[in-house]
């Protein structure tokens, strides 16, 4: 119940401080800019127009969910030490794990909300422009599952920072960085070493792990349409069981627990 | 049972022992104040007790159980020293909150706004509150539920006057329905009349846990007297009493407790020369300062 009562208070707070108004204008802007910049090409290529749509939403939303989860989660524990309510709420009966359940549900909940309105947005154009028939709607509802799953990633990850550096301030910094690396310099970096390994034992053996291995990189292939992910890991000679869905899955599917599970054994060290 | 009791308790941290061999307890209805320099050990202690800091030796039980133990949770009221809520949220939508977790029902909450004085403000967003204000919703929560132990921490910091009072009206209404009350304080003043007891920390250890009079009997600090003569008398009054000429019609001197009665009537004895006599027993501010930095352990 406890873990309840912290979701409710949250949502409340998310709502109030406008991190519901920014994250779904955030994503229903960008959604809706890349539909109509997509289906420019849509037409003359016969290819599926929702399709279209959630590849285009899929380069942004990479970069995007998770800044929004980042941007969510940076103050959740820093935030309550530097208050004083950290040590408030446990002096209730409140135990650690409800905390941070309780704020992971309701961020989690916001993040998915914009999401959805974001894709539901882009889907009602789609349909203006293209009407309802001969549409797959299966692209778009594995958009919306694997944003999820990257966002909760990104979360535990925020959380994490959080009790680690106990100030929001710091928090802030750190979650930018992390973001940057992970979702921008990590692929830099693969491509770098991939250019100079010219089709070397790092290039069969290694890249595909660091591939997958990468919850952004997992959730950009997942959602690729299935000819650009064949060109890119035949094209690279990387086939393997380690690169199909299952692999893909595996990682985008593992993170949310693991990222989730660290912050919540660093949060079980943090004195209030 | 007492509903706080403290054994022998020790934390360290490193070479460092904050708080050093500390026993005490708080009787059901009990108000005790905790006085003590900064880092003299006292948030430490509460932290214990809140089951937020684990002990280096010792015990510490709240109604009989271990700190941080649900039932230990469920039986404390706790008023951290500063502290800022959420900005975002109404002062009835912060104490509603409380009283969920705390498993109260909000329309006690609401009682609760009233009875600390926000029932005007209980709508507005806590970020408009003055730093009083957010003090009372502290205080609210803090007693939400009449909990059995009362740990109040700088309770009344940033309270004018007239809600210090109030605050302490406050406090004596919870110790009468029961609950024990550790408060910590700085403005000292205002705990003579306040109290039962007073415990005194200092470098770590209880240097002092005893009722006021008791205090000033072991303390053995001296009464000041301030006596008022007739003008032409003032000298010999002085000479004769073994005091010191202030200016041209009073006198200064002091006298030990055990001493008070037998230098009243010795004044008495001088008749008309004396116009006034005014005795000023060692306040708690000055008990307080010989004894945090004396050897005086007084329990």
């Amino acid at each position: 119940m406890g873990a309840f009562y912290v979701m409710q208070m949250e949502l409340l707070v998310a709502r109030r401080n406008m991190w519901v108004t920014t994250a779904v204008v955030l994503m229903s802007l960008f959604s809706l800019v890349l539909t109509l910049a997509g289906g420019a090409t849509a037409g003359s290529l016969g290819v599926d127009p929702l399709t279209v749509a959630a590849t285009s939403i899929t380069t942004l939303s990479v970069y995007l969910v998770p800044l929004i989860a980042l941007l969510l989660a940076f103050d959740a524990i820093a935030g309550e030490i530097e208050r004083g309510t950290l040590a408030l709420n446990l002096a209730y009966p409140l135990s650690r794990a409800q905390i941070l359940l309780g704020k992971f549900v309701a961020h989690f909940l916001v993040l998915a909300f914009a999401v959805a309105v974001g894709l539901a947005l882009s889907t009602l154009l789609v349909i203006s422009q293209y009407g309802l028939a001969d549409l797959s709607f299966m692209p778009l509802i594995r958009l919306f599952f694997t944003s999820l799953a990257l966002g909760a990633t990104f979360l535990g990850i925020g959380y994490a920072v959080s009790a680690s550096v106990r100030q929001p301030g710091v928090a802030s910094g750190v979650v930018i960085i992390i973001w940057l690396v992970l979702v921008v310099l990590y692929d830099l970096s693969l491509l770098g070493v991939l250019v100079a390994d010219n089709g070397g034992v790092f290039t069969t053996t290694f890249f595909p792990y660091f591939l997958v291995a990468n919850p952004a990189d997992a959730f950009r292939l997942l959602n690729m349409p299935d000819v650009a992910v064949d060109a890119l890991t035949s094209g690279l000679n990387a086939t393997g069981p380690v690169a199909g869905t299952w692999g893909l899955l595996v990682s985008l599917l593992g993170w949310p627990i693991v990222s989730l599970l660290g912050a919540w054994l660093v949060f079980r060290k943090v004195e209030p | 049972m007492t509903n706080l009791k403290i054994s022998k308790t020790s934390k360290t941290y490193g070479a460092l022992e904050v708080v050093s061999d500390v026993s005490f307890e708080v009787a059901p209805g009990e108000r005790v104040a905790l006085l003590g320099h900064n880092g003299a050990g006292k948030t430490t202690l509460i932290r214990m007790i809140l089951g937020l800091t684990p002990l280096t030796s010792g015990s510490i039980e709240v109604m009989g159980h271990a700190p941080g133990s649900s039932i230990a949770r469920r039986s404390i009221g706790y008023l951290p020293e500063s502290v800022a809520f959420q900005g975002a949220l109404s002062g009835r939508e912060q104490l509603h909150h409380f009283a969920r977790l705390k498993g109260v029902s909000t329309n006690k909450a609401d009682d609760l706004l009233e009875r600390v004085g926000l029932a005007h403000a209980a709508n507005r967003k806590i970020r408009t509150y003055s730093k009083g204000m957010r003090q009372r919703v502290g205080l609210a929560q803090a007693i939400l539920g009449k909990p059995e132990l009362a740990l109040l921490d700088e309770p009344t910091s940033g309270l004018d006057p007239v809600s210090r009072h109030e605050f302490y009206d406050i406090v004596r209404e919870l110790s009468d329905a029961g609950t024990a009350v550790l408060l910590s304080s700085h403005a000292l003043t205002e705990l003579e009349t306040r109290t039962d007891r007073i415990a005194i920390m200092s470098k770590g250890k209880l240097v002092a846990n005893a009722d006021l009079a008791t205090l000033r009997k072991q303390a053995a600090m001296p009464i000041s007297v301030k006596i008022t003569t007739t003008s032409k008398d003032v000298d010999r009054v002085a000479a004769d009493l073994g005091g010191a000429r202030v200016n041209g019609q009073i006198v200064e001197m002091t006298c030990l407790q055990d001493q008070k009665m037998a230098t009243l009537n010795r004044l008495a004895t001088l008749g008309e020369m004396i116009t006034d006599v005014e005795l000023s027993p060692p306040s708690l501010e000055e008990l307080y300062r010989k004894i945090s930095t004396s050897d005086l352990e007084v329990k």
